[in-house]
């Protein structure tokens, strides 16, 4: 029997109210109050909470843990993703994932844990003034947050899927490396994204949520932050709806929250559309905007030994070469990996339908795949996307695929395809409608070279939301400084990944950690010492 | 509305668009999504162009009779749990489909959906999958991730790619 820490916390008493049975509206006050329990908002519950400050977590998921968690795509999309997993780009070009539930994406993301690396943060010290995010400013933050989420070296050998890229590299001399995790006493399972059934996975739901919530922060979850109420410069409350239990439509009750200060971390599309919402000051028309999203192509490989990808961690190799090909602010690189396969997921992402897709679907579990994230951010010609608003108000994220992008979707396409064919591929196929598996790799290069590169033609993903409320050190550059304070808002803070100034070039969730606990900590101070 | 105005982006072809979906979702005997417990998001009308369309996309998966009405079923379901702007927006879609004008000038396909074979269903799916129309692919892949989620989310679709389903924990 696994232990199932949510549970029996709520049964020691933890102050959780779960706004879909809520019959009335409620009024509640507070130190802080903090929307969003990912990565950012819970590292700030935790540090805030354990400073002594009263905390209330808003979230718009609803709370479930490892009891729930049973490791079916048909349970897992609807309770625990952003729009069923089917969010989009505004063109429907990008398939969004976002997690929704308390814990946010670190819930079910695939656990890859790197630091900020070094390039990226000399290009925010060179191009928007962040000269105090230097690596070794930051160093003792990651530290501490890699201790806290027991992030170390994975030392189980990789599945077959993570096993090729590694093979593969080898084969082509290009340098491929292990990737950490945040895990303690893994299975090895390979559910990840559908919500860890062993609390293995150090994510937020079985850390820093328990901590605070064990020195009495309050959760309210089901609800969603809808605006809030500036005056002169500050917020004065925050107005959230409570939704009906599938998390649909409004219900009827409405919260009231009044705080000292408002932390923001609804993730890089939810910060920015709740700031818009509330009609926040805009005076560079910076809010928003410079939305990255590492835009990621995938290429599929059938190998001839079984691969079994739905197995095993999910992702433990990865590759940089094509990062360090060329100068940072160049034609745009891109990182390799190797992602779980589960039949929804990738029958959704396959192309294709009827006897094709059923034959490609008939070779699941002799098929490898290989994504590349592509580093977006970096370039004038890479400007990103921009939050925008539908007419009920919920967001929506505009992102351009330009050709600058398609450039480096080729080359990756067939760096995939190389590595694929070199770890022993009987064939490959390049995710986009116009592509067949190849048998060769002279075969799938000369393909690959032709085929139109366009949106909706080619499949593009993306789990790393980044930007919106970039930092910087002039309200010109960006919506927050390097504290994550609001240029214009007095009282509001935003923590969570909206507020890199570019993408990441790597998996961001340990870069919102250390990054967050060091502003929570120095916001913490802050607010002790005006109390 | 985000999705209204792409339709109209498209002049005075988008506004035909509009126009067949608008007159087919104002019929007698259409639901407006209701509250949190209804699970009628669909009308009669749509679940006969996803019985239609299904067939088409699931071909080769040995789906049979049952299987195919249950993946129309799942797919209902999840377009219930699915935000209003994507509900509003499958909705937009399936009564274009639905319409006479739809089904024969957009779809191009000539007979009454319930007498479409999976030939003239996949010539139309073909056509939008490579439409120079953003609209009419966006269509196709809407109709691809609903029906296809809905299918390989069913245990009983994963035998055929020998996918074991989740281990025992606990």
């Amino acid at each position: 029997m696994i232990r199932d820490p949510i549970r029996e916390g709520l049964a020691a008493g933890w102050k959780v109210t779960d706004a879909a049975a809520l019959d009335r509206d409620l009024a509640l006050d507070a130190d802080v109050a903090i929307v969003g329990t990912g990565a950012g908002g819970g590292v700030t519950a935790e540090i805030l909470a354990s400073a002594g400050l009263d905390v209330v977590l808003i979230e718009e998921g609803r709370l479930r843990s490892s009891s729930d968690f049973h490791m079916l795509e048909a349970e897992a999309y609807p309770q625990l993703y952003q729009e069923s997993a089917a969010r989009k780009t505004l063109d429907k070009a990008i398939t969004i994932l976002q997690g929704r539930c308390v814990g946010g994406s670190t819930t079910v993301n695939w656990t890859s844990s790197f630091r900020t690396p070094v390039p990226t943060l000399a290009y925010w010290r060179d191009r928007f003034g962040l000269a105090d995010l230097s690596p070794a400013a930051l160093a003792p933050w990651f530290e501490r947050m890699e201790e806290r989420l027991a992030i170390r070296e994975w030392t189980v050998p990789p599945n077959e899927n993570n096993a090729a890229l590694a093979r593969g590299a080898a084969r082509l001399g290009i340098a491929a490396g292990g990737i950490r995790r945040n895990v303690s006493g893994c299975w090895n399972i390979g559910y990840c994204g559908m919500g860890c059934p062993t609390n293995a996975k150090q994510s937020m739901l079985v850390t820093t949520i328990p901590a605070a919530l064990a020195r009495g922060a309050r959760l309210v979850c089901g609800a969603r932050a809808d605006r809030l109420a500036l005056r002169s410069g500050r917020a004065a409350h925050l107005e959230c709806s409570a939704l009906d239990p599938r998390g649909v439509r409004p219900a009827g009750p409405r919260l009231r929250i009044r705080a000292q200060h408002y932390v923001l971390a609804a993730g890089a599309i939810g910060t920015p559309a709740l700031l818009l919402r509330s009609g926040a000051p805009d005076p560079h028309r910076t809010l928003g905007r410079r939305t990255f999203l590492h835009p990621t192509v995938v290429s599929a490989a059938a190998m001839p030994q079984r691969i079994d990808g739905y197995a095993g961690a999910p992702q433990t190799i990865y590759s940089d070469h094509f990062l360090e090909l060329g100068a940072i602010d160049g034609p745009i690189g891109f990182k390799l990996e190797a992602p779980p396969l589960h039949p929804v997921l990738f029958g959704m992402t396959h192309q294709g339908f009827g006897e094709a897709h059923a034959d490609g679907m008939a070779q699941f579990l002799r098929t490898q795949v290989l994504i590349a994230l592509l580093r977006d951010g970096f370039h004038a010609e890479s400007e990103g996307g921009n939050v925008g608003l539908r007419s009920d108000g919920s967001p929506v994220l505009a992102y351009p695929l330009t050709p600058f992008l398609w450039d480096g979707v080729r080359r990756a396409l067939a760096a995939m395809a190389e590595i694929q064919f070199a770890a022993g591929a009987t064939n490959v196929l390049p995710v986009h409608e116009r592509a067949r598996p190849y048998a060769s790799w002279v075969e799938a290069r000369a393909a690959i070279a032709e085929l139109p590169l366009q949106p909706l033609l080619t499949r593009v993903v993306s789990a790393h939301v980044m930007g919106g409320c970039g930092m910087a050190d002039s309200p010109v550059r960006g919506v927050v400084d390097s504290l994550g304070r609001h240029f214009q808002l007095e009282n509001v803070s935003v923590h969570d990944g909206s507020v890199f100034p570019t993408s990441l070039g790597t998996n961001p969730q340990l870069s919102i950690y250390a990054l967050i606990a060091r502003n929570a900590t120095l916001l913490t101070e802050r607010l002790k010492a005006g109390r | 509305m985000a999705s209204r105005r792409r339709f109209l982006k498209f002049g005075a072809a988008g506004a035909l668009l509009l126009a067949a979906a608008g007159a087919a979702r104002a019929q007698p005997g259409y639901r407006a999504p209701g509250g949190s417990d209804t699970l009628q998001v669909l009308r009669e009308a749509d679940r006969e162009v996803l019985a239609a369309i299904t067939p088409a996309i699931l071909a080769g998966t040995g789906a049979t009779g049952p299987g195919l009405a249950a993946a129309v079923g799942s797919v209902e379901r999840a377009v219930a749990g699915l935000p209003p702007h994507l509900q509003e927006e499958v909705g937009q879609l399936l009564a274009l489909l639905a319409s006479w004008p739809g089904r024969r000038w957009v779809a191009g396909v000539g007979v009454p959906w319930r007498q479409a074979s999976v030939a003239e269903v996949s010539g139309f799916l073909e056509r939008w999958r490579f439409s120079r129309w953003a609209l009419l692919q966006q269509g196709y892949h809407a109709l691809h991730d609903l029906v296809l989620a809905a299918w390989y989310a069913r245990p009983d679709s994963w035998p055929a790619i020998g996918y074991p389903g989740p281990p025992e924990v606990g």
